[in-house]
């Protein structure tokens, strides 16, 4: 069945090509023609909620990112993913759906903030989660889950308590809870208790 | 023969009871803590719970949550703190009146918790001083109450005047650093 669906939209806009996909339709479309077939889906082909904007590192590879989009259909109830590779490794840039959908907005701000792509054309392109003066882009595969010293965004606390943004101690973590199990068993614990901040992992 | 007359006795003392000054303004202040709930999380959930009637934090003198840090007088921060949200609680630490209590409830607020990451503040008690820390993630209504009847404990054994004289006499830097050195400690 998504095989004919695909044919469909290839019929139409020949620049897709048809991506992997565990679930539901995916699609692969050029940087350049993302406003164009997301205007084209939510006007005749029903897509007309835009569920998920996001991104993927792939760290050593070009394209480094890729910027995903999740559509969802309410007459159709159907999903469609559709995946833009970015151009730029070091300064990546997406055009901005704000224009198509309105709830790209707050998305695009997100994953500008945590990813950093800059999406060309968004009104208000500024951090959502982080403080705006904070350097890095934190959910980037380069990017330590401890984090990386930095002053606090007030400037007078900082100077009151002497605290800065420092590396979270990770004590043998990332803290996770396996997905199995009776919930007395899936408490959050660190993958590997062998080593902490202070105590080295044993070598042997 | 034993002495039965423990308390005040108005054939012997008239209309006088003698004590310490400390005594009565602390008697007075732990049964009228006036609680701010810093709800940041899921502790705050808790926190409500331990306000509704089955768990009745009003047994204990101390159901007026305010919601302006100028009309109270115990911060209890219920849940994660984020480096983001360190400074606005540290300006509502500071609007509140002296004198002043803080509760870090749940494993969170009082050490960072499961959050070892780069969004979040280890720990309250980094940027201002905590006089209770509970235990638990999220802690039940009951360990909460159990922390506030602690907390009564402390305050009554306070000096009343040592805010004035402690906090305020040094400069907020050194005194604040100390503070949280010594939270971390325990």
């Amino acid at each position: 069945m998504a095989e004919s669906e695909f044919a469909q939209l290839k019929e139409r806009f020949d620049y897709l090509s048809e991506r992997q996909s565990a679930d539901h339709l995916a699609v692969n479309c050029p940087a350049n023609k993302l406003v164009e077939f997301c205007g084209a889906l939510r006007d005749d082909l029903g897509y007309d909620l835009l569920v998920d904007v996001t991104a993927v590192d792939w760290d050593a590879q070009s394209p480094r990112f890729t910027g995903i989009y999740h559509l969802f259909s309410t007459t159709k109830h159907e999903y469609l993913r559709i995946a833009a590779d970015c151009e730029d490794d070091i300064k990546p840039s997406l055009p901005s759906l704000c224009g198509v959908f309105a709830a790209a907005n707050w998305h695009e701000r997100e994953t500008y903030d945590l990813m950093g792509i800059h999406y060309d054309g968004h009104p208000d392109l500024r951090r959502i989660l982080m403080w705006d003066e904070y350097p890095y882009h934190p959910l980037r595969k380069d990017f330590p889950l401890a984090g990386i010293e930095v002053p606090l965004p007030a400037d007078d606390v900082a100077e009151a308590t002497g605290v800065t943004v420092l590396p979270a101690p990770m004590m043998g973590g990332p803290f996770v809870s396996s997905a199995d199990g009776p919930m007395s068993q899936t408490e959050p614990s660190a993958r590997d208790e062998s080593w902490t901040e202070q105590e080295e992992k044993p070598t042997d | 023969m034993q002495n039965t007359n423990v308390a005040y006795d108005s054939k012997v003392e008239g209309e006088i009871i003698v004590t310490q000054a400390d005594a009565v303004i602390n008697w007075i202040r732990k049964h009228s803590v006036w609680p701010m709930p810093m709800g940041l999380a899921c502790c705050a959930i808790e926190l409500m719970a331990a306000g509704a009637s089955r768990f009745d934090i009003s047994r204990f003198g101390m159901e007026v949550m305010r919601f302006s840090p100028r009309q109270a007088d115990c911060m209890i921060v219920s849940g994660t703190v984020t480096y983001k949200m360190a400074e606005v609680i540290r300006r509502i630490y500071e609007q509140m009146a002296e004198p002043k209590w803080v509760v870090a409830m749940g494993a969170c607020a009082s050490t960072g918790g499961m959050y070892r990451s780069y969004a979040t503040l280890q720990g309250v008690d980094r940027i201002i001083p905590v006089d209770v820390y509970v235990s638990g993630c999220p802690p039940r209504p009951e360990a909460l109450l159990d922390a506030m009847i602690k907390l009564q404990d402390k305050i009554g054994r306070e000096r009343s005047v040592k805010n004035l004289t402690a906090r305020n006499a040094k400069p907020a830097k050194a005194d604040n650093l100390a503070l949280a050195g010594a939270g971390k400690e325990s």
